[in-house]
């Protein structure tokens, strides 16, 4: 079995029009890779939506994607200021993003849903103060 | 796909090498090799991007040659509606038209009529059950070959719905055999004026799967030439025209999408503008929109690269136009006819695929990225790549020689210079 290919992006925390580069590219690179069209969706769109999460709450973070023959793995951390409840930051519609947020169409309470509800396993590892990190695979076979 | 036949050329003799070009390619299409651009057939989309980029006019659009009109005893002529925004202090659409019979046609079609069947087809089209929505537009065919290559996922939801060009040649060429029961078929040329070459490939290469009804595409800046010599306005004009203002809205960007009468459309030119709302369709991020109008040149086709003036001037000059038109000519009625549907048949390779075998493109990307680490990652382009990662990509798929990046040849000549000043010293 080959070797991992890891793909590395930082996210930057500034600016919200620039979430979503890195989902942007890593289809280029799944359709390089000859990943089927139905998967690079779900990996870019769970993707998108922890990008977006990262802006809003986190000052932006780093993921890195890592290929494997069969999943794909993101995973996304930040150094924000952690997720104080799990299971409530894991219900549609629940969201602590602020108004102005709010205003420009995100922070709906949908980001963490929807990124589980598109893999087919999501971890979340979050401590108070120090950061979040949220690993997601998607199967290849 | 490799058999494609392209209307963007390059005149070698002219093309100095000089990267203008290179990054303007939508699609990474162009390399510099031995001083010149090269075209991958396989990639291009016949665009045009680089006609506009290029300072040395060594790129062109292909068209017929007016003197083909002269192979046919009957002669048609199609004008796209954008033909009517070229001409200054144009207040009637017929002395175009006219002029089109005084420069040696035998009738005309105008494209904006039939557009109007499309609109009302299109209409009809939404409103059946099955539909993958949003349902793109046919009518650019930059576009579909874009959505063809590069979105694959995207392919089923363009409309299946010919564009009016086409319609309007099927409309033409019964029109003349109704007036004149004795042409052949073979009498018959109908000849689309066109504003762009990605329309002359439309034809070219029958891109319905089918034989095309359209004989000879002419260059619309040719044709603006020869009409400007006898629209004097010297006669009143026959009544020819028949369009009404949603059918001559095609030639600018939102005017197809105007016309279905909904609103929930969207509208986006120029090709930069048409990536990013394909990147968000393909990644199911757009609101709920029946219809999207995509069109790769800025403002529709007005800013064609065979046009003359300047579309947002000509989108000036047709909005005046349109002011004195009823709303529509044309009056389609009963359900969408047989003939008016196409397959699209996507005989396209996606261009981006390394390799069919998972673990083998896998070999490839990391290869990849570690030529792509030793790089300088500015995007210069002196190698012949647009940039370092599309360099990198060539040195391990197309075997193209890692020396050509400049910036690392001379930090090693430079290293080398030092290695031989040492060596000096010490002796």
């Amino acid at each position: 079995m080959s070797k991992a290919i890891n793909f590395h992006y930082v996210v930057d925390g500034d600016d919200f029009t620039s979430a979503g580069e890195a989902s942007v590219d890593i289809k280029r690179k799944l359709r390089q890779l000859g990943v089927d069209p139905a998967i690079i969706r779900r990996v870019s769109i769970a993707m998108y939506e922890g990008e977006v999460n990262m802006v809003i709450h986190a000052e932006g973070g780093t993921v890195d994607v890592n290929v494997y023959e069969d999943k794909i793995e993101m995973i996304l951390s930040d150094e924000g200021p952690g997720i104080a409840n799990v299971e409530l930051a894991m219900k549609a519609g629940f969201s602590t993003a602020p108004d102005y947020v709010r205003s420009l169409g995100f922070g709906a309470g949908m980001g963490l849903p929807n990124m589980k509800s598109y893999t087919d396993d999501m971890k979340i590892d979050t401590k108070i103060g120090v950061g979040t990190t949220i690993t997601m695979v998607v199967n290849l076979k | 796909m490799s058999n494609f036949i392209h209307s963007v050329s390059l005149n070698v003799s002219k093309c100095k090498g000089c990267t203008s070009c290179l990054r303007r390619c939508p699609t990474e299409a162009i390399r510099i090799k031995d001083g010149h651009a090269v075209i991958d057939s396989e990639r291009c989309i016949d665009c045009g991007e680089c006609i506009r980029a290029c300072p040395h006019k060594a790129k062109k659009a292909v068209c017929n040659p007016f003197e083909k009109i002269n192979e046919f005893k009957y002669k048609v002529a199609m004008p796209a509606p954008t033909l009517y925004g070229q001409f200054n202090n144009l207040d009637d659409i017929d002395f175009c038209l006219q002029g089109l019979l005084d420069i040696g046609f035998d009738d005309v079609y105008e494209v904006s009529y039939a557009a109007e069947f499309i609109s009302g087809y299109t209409r009809l089209f939404l409103k059946k059950e099955n539909v993958k929505k949003p349902v793109i537009s046919s009518a650019c065919p930059v576009v579909v070959r874009l959505i063809n290559l590069r979105y694959p996922s995207l392919c089923d939801n363009i409309m299946p719905i010919i564009p009016p060009m086409e319609l309007a040649a099927i409309f033409a060429r019964q029109r003349a055999k109704k007036k004149h029961p004795e042409l052949k078929d073979e009498d018959i040329g109908i000849c689309f004026i066109s504003p762009c070459p990605g329309k002359s490939s439309y034809v070219v290469n029958d891109e319905l799967g089918k034989k095309e009804n359209v004989d000879v595409v002419l260059a619309m800046n040719d044709i603006y030439f020869r009409l400007l010599a006898v629209m004097k306005g010297e006669r009143t004009p026959r009544p020819l025209s028949k369009s009404g203002l949603l059918g001559i809205g095609w030639a600018v960007s939102g005017g197809e999408s105007s016309a279905l009468l909904s609103d929930k459309y969207l509208a986006a030119d120029g090709l930069e503008n048409v990536i990013q709302v394909l990147e968000e369709i393909d990644n199911g991020k757009l609101p709920e929109l029946d219809f999207v109008e995509l069109n790769a040149c800025n403002s529709g086709c007005v800013g064609g690269i065979l046009t003359v003036e300047n579309p947002y001037i000509a989108k000036a000059k047709m909005q005046s136009l349109r002011k004195y038109l009823p709303v529509s000519g044309a009056h389609p009625d009963g359900d969408i006819p047989d003939d008016a549907y196409f397959e699209n048949t996507n005989n396209f390779k996606p261009i981006q695929q390394f390799s069919d075998n998972m673990q083998e493109s896998m070999k490839l990307m990391s290869e990849i990225q570690t030529v792509c680490s030793t790089l300088p990652e500015i995007d210069c382009g002196s190698c012949g790549a647009p940039t370092c990662l599309a360099f990198a990509e060539d040195v391990v798929l197309k075997g193209a020689d890692i020396n050509n990046c400049i910036i690392n040849m001379k930090d090693y000549l430079l290293q080398k210079l030092e290695e031989k000043k040492d060596e000096s010293y010490d002796s």
